[in-house]
């Protein structure tokens, strides 16, 4: 579904990625391992376009993305919950909801809204209050949220459990799980390697902007060095 | 006592014109944080355009819709050939930009037009209202209404509309905003546009009564941005405030003080509320909960 091949990328003139290949099939959950400033968010930042590359290709579903603007992949079926959350603090819960449905603002939204409200009630009961009043873990939920309103074929999430308690971690993870159920293909970052792991299918390990391993979930869970780097066996 | 009154009828009428232009500068702001130093310069495009077409023999109301539309096309150029390819740069360069602007479309308009000054008959002519000893001309409560209506134009846009909301989100969060799917270029470029109509319609309707010339642009962004600072920048219910306000400590310091300080006290008005309340009467509180 999506092949990312030899991207390079940095900012100004320190490069972050030296060359990156991944590859997700529909219905898969990847995900990324790494330390931090291993260069994942780059990688993410990158698929998505508000990252620009100097060299390598990106292909989505038959389509070169490299000289697509950010908006114009949304469209395609790529969408994002950056790291960070960055929801629209000033406006309300629902119209930051209604602002991930931007590419098909012409659809009717009160079905979709109701759904997301179910995956989060806490949300619904927030609906109308400033998205910059949230909690950590609500901003999580209204960043995943607005980024399911755009009806993506491939999720992007990076880091979604930073700085949330362990209940709220396992709760978010629990939706990922459900979000492959119902057919979505997902893109993890994630610190916690191991509850990444418990959920992924394969998984890639980026050092230095570099893949250095790769393999499936069990391989990456028995294997040495990711248990001393990153499973602190 | 009607001395009085009539110093705050003339703070009004000159208030509003200062509302009406800064006005113009909030939708910019809002959507990319950059102050608009050529604003002063749409407010002159609106009422110039609208003189010369009429001179040129086109009926007036058609002539100041066509200045409209001029002046958005500059808006829209101004945008796409000046701001654009300076993305990424810093707001204060941004703003250096847009004086460079300014400059020039002031001297386009001294070749294009002329160097004199021009008037446009009222829109709403007939004689002056008389209240208690004292007159306001009906084409003041004109641009007040102007004001008026401006505001709750921009104020359904931003709340009612998904393009409005898109253009809040571009200013709270740009890379968000291009996440969802938002192309932000043209939603800034839409706010050049939005700005340089609020703009083109303060000209053509405070040309009456201020007079219009290539370069009334300049004092006019100055108070104009004076009174958006003293309401807080990028709040349109404040700017019509701060319009009133510095209008009415403009009159009745010329009127019982000297008219000698009347454009002193714009410059006293910056530097009170840079130095004592930043963001102005109604500037945004921040939301932002870390
Ligand atoms: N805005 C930036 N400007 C300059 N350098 C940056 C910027 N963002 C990241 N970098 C550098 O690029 C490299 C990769 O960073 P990146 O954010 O992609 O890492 P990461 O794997 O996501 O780390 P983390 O786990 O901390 O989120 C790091 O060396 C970092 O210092
Ligand atoms: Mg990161």
């Amino acid at each position: 579904m999506l092949s990312v091949e030899d991207v390079r990328s940095g900012y100004g003139r320190i490069e972050a990625l030296h060359g990156v290949s991944i590859n997700i099939a529909a219905g898969e959950i990847v995900t990324l391992l790494g330390a931090n400033g291993a260069g994942k968010t780059t990688l993410i930042r990158a698929i998505c376009g508000v990252q620009p590359i100097s060299a390598g290709r990106i292909r989505f579903e038959n389509r070169q993305l490299e000289d697509l603007p950010a908006h114009a992949r949304v469209a395609l079926g790529i969408a994002q919950v950056p790291e960070g959350r960055q929801v629209f603090a000033p406006l309300s819960v629902e119209d930051n909801l209604k602002l991930g449905a931007w590419t098909r603002r012409d659809a009717n939204l009160v079905a979709e809204l109701a759904s997301i409200y179910e995956l989060f009630p806490m949300l619904a009961a927030n609906r109308h209050i400033s998205a910059g009043m949230l909690s950590g873990g609500q901003q999580q939920m209204l960043a995943i949220g607005r980024a399911l309103m755009a009806k993506p074929r491939l999720l992007l999430l990076d880091e979604p459990s930073m700085g949330l308690a362990p209940i709220l971690v396992e709760q978010i993870l629990d939706v990922v799980r459900g979000l492959k159920q119902a057919g979505l293909t997902v893109l993890l970052v994630e610190q916690n390697a191991r509850a990444a792991l418990a959920i992924a299918d394969r998984g890639y390990v980026v050092e230095t902007g570099r893949i250095a391993t790769s393999g499936s979930a069990a391989q990456l869970l028995a294997d040495d060095r990711v248990q001393a780097a990153y499973l602190g066996v | 006592m009607p001395e009085f009154l009539q110093f705050a009828f003339s703070g009004l009428t000159v208030g509003a014109v200062y509302a009406l232009v800064a006005l113009g500068f909030t939708p910019i702001y809002n959507a990319s944080d950059v102050i608009n130093f050529a604003q002063g310069e749409f407010v002159m495009l609106g009422g110039m355009t609208t003189v010369f077409l009429g001179l040129a023999g086109v009926p007036l109301p058609l002539a100041a819709c066509l200045a409209v539309v001029v002046t958005v096309a500059v808006g829209l150029a101004l945008h796409r050939f000046a701001i654009e390819p300076a993305r990424g740069a810093s707001a204060v360069a941004l703003i250096m930009i847009t004086i460079g602007a300014s400059i020039f479309l002031r001297g386009a308009a001294q070749v294009v037009f002329d160097k004199r000054f021009h008037s446009l008959p009222p829109w709403i002519g007939g004689d002056a209202i008389r209240v208690g000893g004292a007159t306001i001309l009906p084409q003041s409560l004109v641009v007040l209404g102007g004001a008026v209506v401006i505001v709750v134009l921009l104020w359904a846009f931003i709340e009612r509309t998904l393009i409005g909301k898109a253009m809040v989100a571009t200013a709270a969060n740009e890379l968000a905003a291009r996440l969802v799917g938002i192309d932000t270029r043209r939603i800034v470029g839409l706010s050049f546009a939005i700005s340089a109509a609020i703009g083109a319609v303060a000209g053509i309707l405070i040309s009456p009564i201020t007079l219009t010339s290539y370069d009334v642009g300049t004092l006019l962004a100055l108070k104009g941005f004076a009174a958006a600072m003293l309401g807080g920048i990028g709040s349109a219910v404040g700017a019509v405030v701060g319009g009133l306000l510095l209008g009415l400590l403009e009159a009745f310091a010329a009127g019982y003080v000297s008219s000698q300080y009347k454009d002193a006290v714009a410059f006293l008005v910056i530097l009170i509320v840079l130095l004592a309340i930043p963001r102005g009467l109604f500037g945004r509180a921040s939301v932002e909960r870390v």
